[in-house]
């Protein structure tokens, strides 16, 4: 249909100018995560926007997940509180001394320390535990999950139920866990005092370049082969099967990624925000990085991160003036924005470029390849759009 | 694949869902060059037989290619043999392009590792495949706004690149025009020289102009079998197809 010669000129430039996009965001973003918001924000701001790269940072994953593998997890509070207990547990213990117990099992407990604390004393197995544990259970749930062939909502309810029940779990477990309250009064982080302002400005760094590096991870993935892979699956399970793939093991990649990138999540979220307890990883919480995924765009690079950046902001701010009713705003920009933009936000600019275009020449014309490397890889879905409206609802 | 993969032999090949036998005992060798057309009334187990044989049903019996046996395989497993099959619609990823779809199909055996980095440049066999199917100038287009005889074009290129030795394919033309009919039977004809290529088919003008042989099903048993002439000329497939004989005719 396009002449070799014009689609060899339009492609070139096309390719340059989608990856310059990328690039110019991600140098934006490094610009205002690491020398404006320091420059300007308070220091309890910067650890308010620390605990939001945080959220960030699970919401990087879930649009790994849901956005361009399909697999709508609900429950990523469960591997976001893997790392988070990981980590509040070697703070207590290097709060407590060298043969320490923390403060809490003397209250509540026998005042021994249970063994399977003893491991995370040190902090080496610390930091691969923040990593490993939530990926490798991960990897265990998923290849029971996804060998099964579950799959959409029952996965969806699967994915909360684990939520739930690890927050009762936690909660039940006053002696060894610090129940209900969680674990909380730590005072520092790998020997630096965390009530130096210094050092939680230090955390707030290696929050942020945490969030840029899981973004350049995930992009890479998403220029990859895997990518497209996902996306197929994501799209066509069963195909993707007759092709003499099995789908199971290409979503259990971006599934043991999205719950590594939670655990890392929550082992900065520790540090930064103080405290972990079953509330941070329940339902509740676990919902709502969901939220700000779709709202931001789930298939998109940045849109899972804005967004979940921009409905913590929301939700602190809004919770400031309206104590009470914030959840109803939040709720209202959900629905807003799955009904009229199942896209995300992410979406609109390409939406309304084409809208306008359709409009100056209503045509049936495929896209053009300009077009469409604007938008980072292949298109979020736009229901909108017409073109993909069945395969959204199925989704 | 090896010089003795190049007959798929089924023999006894049953296929009961829920008490009902859809498949009942079927038994049949196609060589490769052979371009076997299935045809059938409705519910005479066509699809459910290409199911059973590509490990989508669950099939007592024999299903071998060359001296694998298939029936109990996993799809995948299938699949990775050279076993390709198309389906009644069209199933394409429909948000990536039409490069993109092939050269997936192509990449079953590529290496985990070697999945994380980009396309470095285009396989030569998706580009011969593309240019098989015709679809060379379409290969940035998203496969989703492809026309149904494109999709289904697609559908057998990435068969092709997949080095499917046995391709099954459900109603390939159906909905295409005559045009478009004629070139998938020509391309289907030049593909099938070398490899084992299962039709199945409900258009009775496509199967005289294209079959090299024909295997008649009805009630999930073989009716008849020969090249077309002989099945044509074969009373009990006039009954089956009494009051749309003419249609055979």
């Amino acid at each position: 249909m396009t002449a070799p010669a014009a689609k060899l000129a339009g492609r070139l430039p096309a390719k340059l100018t989608a990856n310059s996009g990328v690039l110019l965001g991600f140098v934006l973003g490094a610009f205002v995560l690491l020398v404006l918001a320091p420059a300007v924000l308070s220091d309890f701001r910067l650890s308010l926007l620390g605990r939001f790269v945080c959220v960030a940072i699970v919401a990087v994953g879930i649009g790994l997940a849901w956005g361009r593998g399909g697999m709508l997890t609900l429950g990523q509070g469960v591997f976001f509180g893997l790392g988070g207990y990981v980590m509040a547990m070697h703070l207590k213990l290097a709060d407590a001394g060298p043969s320490g117990v923390p403060d809490f099992m003397r209250l509540y407990g026998s005042g021994r320390l249970p063994f399977w604390w003893e491991p995370f004393r040190s902090p080496g197995v610390t930091l691969l535990g923040v990593v490993l544990i939530p990926a490798l259970v991960a990897l265990g749930l998923g290849a029971a999950i996804f060998r099964r062939r579950v799959r959409g909502a029952y996965f969806a309810i699967l994915s909360q139920a684990l939520a739930v029940a690890f927050a009762t779990l936690l909660t039940g477990q006053v002696a060894t866990i610090g129940g209900f309250n969680g674990l909380n009064g730590f005072r520092s982080f790998f020997g630096y005092n965390l009530f130096d302002p210094v050092n939680k400005r230090m955390l707030f760094y290696i929050a942020a370049v945490t969030l840029l590096l899981m973004l350049l991870i995930v992009w890479q993935l998403y220029r990859s082969r895997y990518g497209e892979l996902l996306i197929a699956v994501r799209d066509q399970e069963e195909r993707v099967r007759f092709l003499g793939y099995d789908p199971a093991n290409i979503k259990i990649v971006a599934y043991v990624l999205a719950a590594a990138m939670a655990g890392i999540a929550g082992a900065l979220f520790v540090p930064l925000v103080g405290i972990i307890s079953p509330v941070n990883v329940g339902v509740v919480a676990s919902i709502s990085f969901v939220i700000g995924v779709a709202i931001g765009g789930r298939a998109t690079l940045f849109g899972p991160a804005l967004g979940a950046l921009m409905v913590a902001y929301a939700q602190t701010t809004l919770s400031e003036s309206f104590p009470s009713s914030w959840t109803y705003f939040q709720g209202a920009l959900f629905v807003l924005v799955v009904a009229f933009l199942p896209g995300g936000l992410s979406s609109l600019v390409p939406v309304l470029r084409r809208r306008r275009a359709d409009a100056r020449t209503p045509s049936t014309e495929p896209p053009s390849p300009v077009q469409r490397a604007e938008l980072d890889g292949p298109p979020p879905p736009e229901p909108l759009s017409g073109v993909s409206a069945e395969s959204e609802t199925s989704r | 694949m090896t010089m003795n993969s190049d007959y798929l032999e089924l023999s006894d090949v049953r296929v009961v869902f829920d008490g009902l036998v859809a498949v009942d005992g079927v038994s049949m060798t196609v060589r490769q060059g052979d371009l076997r057309f299935l045809i059938g009334p409705n519910g005479a187990g066509k699809t459910t037989l290409a199911d059973a044989i590509t490990g989508l049903a669950p099939a007592t019996g024999s299903a071998r290619f060359g001296r694998t046996e298939l029936i109990g395989m996993k799809v995948h497993r299938i699949a990775r043999l050279g076993i390709g099959r198309t389906f009644q619609t069209a199933s394409v990823f429909e948000e990536l392009t039409v490069l993109q779809n092939l050269d997936i199909a192509a990449g079953a055996g590529r290496k985990p590792l070697s999945l994380l980095r980009r396309r470095s440049s285009v396989p030569p066999e998706v580009e011969e495949a593309m240019g098989s199917v015709g679809l060379t100038g379409l290969r940035d287009t998203q496969a989703g706004v492809l026309a149904h005889g494109q999709k289904q074009w697609l559908e057998i290129g990435m068969l092709l690149v997949q080095n499917a030795q046995v391709l099954l394919l459900d109603e390939p033309v159906a909905g295409m025009s005559t045009d478009e009919r004629v070139q998938t039977g020509e391309l289907l004809v030049r593909i099938g020289a070398e490899r084992i290529v299962i039709v199945v088919e409900h258009d009775m003008d496509f199967m005289r102009s294209f079959a090299a042989s024909v295997t008649v099903l009805h009630a999930g048993k073989v009716l008849s079998e020969g090249t077309v002439a002989q099945v044509q000329a074969d009373p009990r497939v006039q009954e089956v197809y009494l009051g749309r004989a003419e249609v055979v005719q």
